[in-house]
């Protein structure tokens, strides 16, 4: 049982008054048609609302609005949030109507998208929406009809006292209980006595989604908006030199030709400031069109820059960053690559003396592992709308993190950040991208510089090469065994471009008593960002193959081998600083052995096992994979993961069977080269991507089942993946494969 | 500029746009009928995929000089109240994640089961090889399309 205090959601709960424009996209209110059922409950409007808090609002005929506070791209925050405040509040799920909370720090905190941290950091501030709600409902029919309110229950919208058979609606008590003051401690539910959590709810927005209402970013509309298009270098390690607009500006139904600055001089940037070309043209015209024909037409020279180092504010505290100079080709980067992972690099963890149980071995095993940059490849390109006008701005973008745009905006700008009021659309994608979101600073000084309304738009080109990529890793591990074929030590040297995968403290530290970690890193022009579950995304696919090797020197099966190790780390850990749950890491492994029928498969079926902890969360996979004619194809995914409880179970899985899909389509193919600065694939004819007849023809996805409050599902399932994948190439295949894309250009392996 | 008349969702709409101007765009920046997504601009991904005389097409490749008399149909026509088959299979399995291929993907496979009403899973393979779901939603697209077939 949780007695929350309320006290710091007091903050949040301002009972403000009715919001204005309470962020519809559009004027668009969503209905919410939230049964199981396909035919559409239209609810009727009530003719008064009464706001209990921030997060919710109360019809006096009993419909409940419930405003989400964080912004969608994919992951479903849109029904599984909603669902926390309903819960607690206790109205039927049928009368929610859904809407998008504006960016509005005050009310609605840190509206962040990423990091698998939504429903885990609002698990309890929602419910405590819920609750305090729920609260101030019985207290006013306490009040008026003078009982004690331990008397008052509640059940889907009705407030009962049984003692004198009276009940009452909360359309109908709603409008006494805004003067009902917040209580300072709140009882949550038991996640005995869930009702809402837990179960499955159908996706608010999906009958929207499939008529094509007006939804996203892209769609954003606004009386008098001008179109704009940017034109970026096309190759990193160059800027802007000159642009001759002349012929451009006269070409039809184009208003204007602008140059920006993203940034003022001297600003100090944050962690997700991340931008390669911060000085751009941009056309501004009447149509998309008509700017994009003007793009083809637009002179522009560009020139190398020289290097530079400036100070960063990125979350780990201040950090110096070089940028060099100089036009990067993958070939180099390669060459690079190899000369520092044949040099010591920095120590970052040693257990034991695994110098002399190299010494000692009777075998080592040494494996290098490498992946390639990544581009993010949402499939809604980069745009923002933005109103700049004399001191207020009005700006609607599909973006992860509003809170940290903030700053650069007011400062690029020159107006003051009370002024700008942020939209969130819903993204159509994000995966990390969005999280830095120069393209919106980018959209208001356009419009600001044009005196208009504007809506900028990435071309898919544009949006491809623009940078802020998965960087590119590598990975050296070396395993020595004893003359009974025992593991004796491992030692890992990881890095990259421009940073270092390496997770020091993650399995299998702790479950060894000589242990090695050491990276390193090279300076890079190239861009680079967040790409679902960073660092997790190549350090989990490397380790995972190489355990496989491991086990299958000494003789071991995999899962085993795995259960063994943790089974170490649980009773007689190696250290203090381990960072997973032995236990819960066993957990997903026994329950994907059990779930696959490990052991007991067909002999055609070509098995991979890997297993990770990320983000909080375990995920563990058991990929089938056949081969025809070279040509492999994943048959079954079986899938099991502790996210501790699981808010909306069917959209979880859809998440999964999405990670697992996503994981396998990157670990063929994902790939992106340099030559002299410029990226080699620039659309989808030459970025594979995976498509419906390479996706899994069946996945399975199973839930530990536990009480712990939910960690994060939209990362962990992801890396773990390119471990089964590689792992079953090797049982269906014989070959063992180390380098990502596994099959690149080819459609076959071998 | 040139003028041109469409029938849309079986309205009829006057343009004066560019004759090169892609009916993606037509229908996006003059039509204000936004359903239709830009993912690509080449046909390579799927989102714009409308029906020119109930045959699916890539609207971001297709000028709007090159349809002569032919009637469109977008994901805002493909039936009255939302109800078609293939709409209620989509909901009936959430199909969606963050929802921005849906329209497209949804206009593939009404093409297909018109064409082929009882499709084998290469079948469908084939036909919706072309739109591109950057979310992996395959699975739930496969089983909303063999649904709608067997309603």
């Amino acid at each position: 049982m949780s007695i929350l205090k309320t006290s710091i959601g007091r903050r949040r709960f301002l009972k403000s008054s009715a919001l204005t424009g309470g962020g519809l996209v559009l004027g668009f209110s969503c209905f919410v048609s939230c049964q199981t059922k396909t035919e559409e409950e239209v609810l009727a409007m009530p003719d008064e609302w009464f706001e209990m808090n921030s997060y919710l609002k109360i019809g006096d005929n009993g419909v409940v609005t419930i405003y989400t506070p964080n912004p969608e791209f994919g992951q479903n925050v849109r029904t599984s949030m909603p669902m926390l405040v309903a819960e607690e509040l206790d109205v039927d799920w049928k009368k929610v109507i859904v809407e998008q909370a504006p960016f509005h720090a005050k009310k609605y905190g840190f509206q962040f998208t990423g990091g698998s941290r939504g429903i885990n950091s609002r698990w309890e501030p929602l419910r405590m929406a819920g609750a305090s709600a729920r609260h101030m409902l019985r207290a006013a029919a306490a009040k008026q009809w003078e009982v004690p309110i331990e008397e008052i229950s509640t059940s889907e919208g009705v407030l009962h006292h049984t003692l004198s058979d009276r009940t009452t609606s909360y359309g109908e008590m709603a409008a006494a209980s805004v003067d009902i003051p917040v209580p300072k401690e709140i009882k949550l539910k038991e996640v005995k006595d869930f009702k809402i959590i837990g179960k499955s709810h159908k996706n608010v927005d999906a009958k929207n989604i499939v008529t094509g209402k007006p939804m996203f970013g892209l769609d954003y509309q606004a009386e008098g908006m001008l179109i704009a298009m940017i034109e970026h270098p096309p190759a990193f390690g160059m800027k802007l030199k000159w642009v001759d607009d002349a012929a451009v500006k006269a070409m039809p139904g184009i208003v204007d030709v602008v140059s920006i600055n993203s940034f003022k001089e001297g600003y100090e940037k944050g962690g997700f400031d991340v931008n390669a070309f911060p000085e751009l043209v941009a056309i501004v015209g009447n149509s998309t069109w008509e700017v994009m024909q003007a793009k083809k037409k637009l002179k522009v020279e560009w020139m190398p820059f020289t290097a530079k180092t400036e100070t960063i504010n990125g979350f780990r505290g201040k950090e110096e960053k070089h940028t060099p100079a100089g036009l990067e080709s993958t070939t180099e980067h390669n060459a690079r690559i190899e000369e520092l992972a044949s040099k010591p690099g920095k120590i970052v963890r040693k257990d034991g003396n695994p110098e002399q149980a190299f010494k000692n071995a009777a075998k080592v095993i040494e494996r290098s592992y490498s992946a390639p940059f990544l581009a993010h490849n949402t499939m809604e390109p980069l745009n923002a709308f933005a109103h700049v006008q004399e001191d207020k701005v009005k700006i609607a973008a599909p973006i992860q993190i509003p809170n940290f745009i903030m700053p650069t905006l007011a400062s690029s700008l020159g107006i003051e950040l009370e002024n700008i009021e942020m939209e969130l659309p819903r993204m159509g994608g994000g995966f990390g991208r969005k999280a830095y979101a120069h393209y919106v600073v980018e959209a208001a000084l356009i419009s600001q510089k044009v005196n208009a309304p504007v809506k900028l738009i990435y071309s898919r080109e544009d949006d491809m090469t623009n940078g802020i990529y998965r960087p590119a890793y590598q990975a050296t591990y070396k395993a020595a065994f004893d003359e009974n074929n025992k593991l004796t030590a491992i030692h890992i040297k990881a890095g990259g471009i421009p940073e270092s995968p390496l997770f020091a403290n993650r399995f299998p530290a702790g479950a060894l008593d000589n242990y090695l970690a050491e990276e390193w890193a090279i300076d890079s022009n190239i861009t680079i960002g967040a790409f679902r579950a960073p660092r997790s995304n190549f350090m989990a696919g490397a380790e995972q193959a190489f355990l496989d090797e491991v086990a299958e020197a000494a003789g071991e099966d995999p899962i085993q081998f795995r259960l063994d190790l943790l089974q170490r780390a649980k009773e007689n850990p190696v250290g203090e600083e381990n960072d997973y749950d032995a236990e819960r890491y066993a957990g997903v492994l026994n329950l994907v052995r059990e779930k696959s029928a490990w052991g007991n498969e067909k002999s055609n079926k070509h098995r991979g096992i890997s297993a990770y902890f990320c983000h909080n969360s375990y995920a563990a996979h058991v990929l089938d994979m056949e081969v025809k004619d070279g040509k492999p194809m994943v048959t079954n995914v079986c899938c099991a993961i502790d996210c501790g409880i699981v808010v909306n179970p069917d959209a979880a899985i859809n998440m999964a069977e999405g990670a697992i899909t996503d994981g396998i389509g990157n670990a063929f193919y994902g790939e992106l080269t340099f030559k002299e600065g410029q990226p080699e694939k620039k659309n989808f004819h030459q970025y594979r991507m995976i498509r419906m007849g390479e996706a899994p023809k069946a996945i399975e996805v199973h839930f530990v089942k536990n009480e712990i409050a939910p960690t994060g599902m939209g990362e962990p399932p992801f890396p773990p993946i390119f471990g089964a994948v590689a792992n079953a190439i090797y049982k269906a295949t014989g070959v063992r494969k180390y380098k990502q894309p596994f099959l690149g250009d080819k459609e076959v392996l071998g | 500029m040139a003028k041109f008349n469409l029938e849309v969702n079986g309205q009829n709409f006057d343009v004066e746009v560019d004759p090169s101007t892609p009916i993606l765009w037509v229908l996006r920046d003059h039509l204000k009928m936004l359903g239709t997504k830009y993912g690509c601009g080449i046909a390579q991904c799927g989102a714009c995929t409308i029906h020119l005389d109930g045959e699916a097409v890539r609207s971001c490749g297709l000028p709007i000089s090159s349809i002569d008399k032919k009637a469109i149909t977008t994901i805002e026509g493909i039936s009255e109240n939302g109800d078609s088959k293939i709409q209620k299979a989509w909901l009936q399995h959430d199909v969606p994640q963050c929802g921005y291929c849906q329209a497209g993907q949804i206009m593939s496979a009404t093409a297909l089961l018109k064409d082929k009403p009882s499709p084998s899973d290469e079948d469908i393979d084939i036909a919706m090889h072309g739109n591109i779901c950057r979310c992996g939603t395959y699975s739930r697209i496969k089983a909303a399309i063999k649904t709608a077939a067997n309603s």
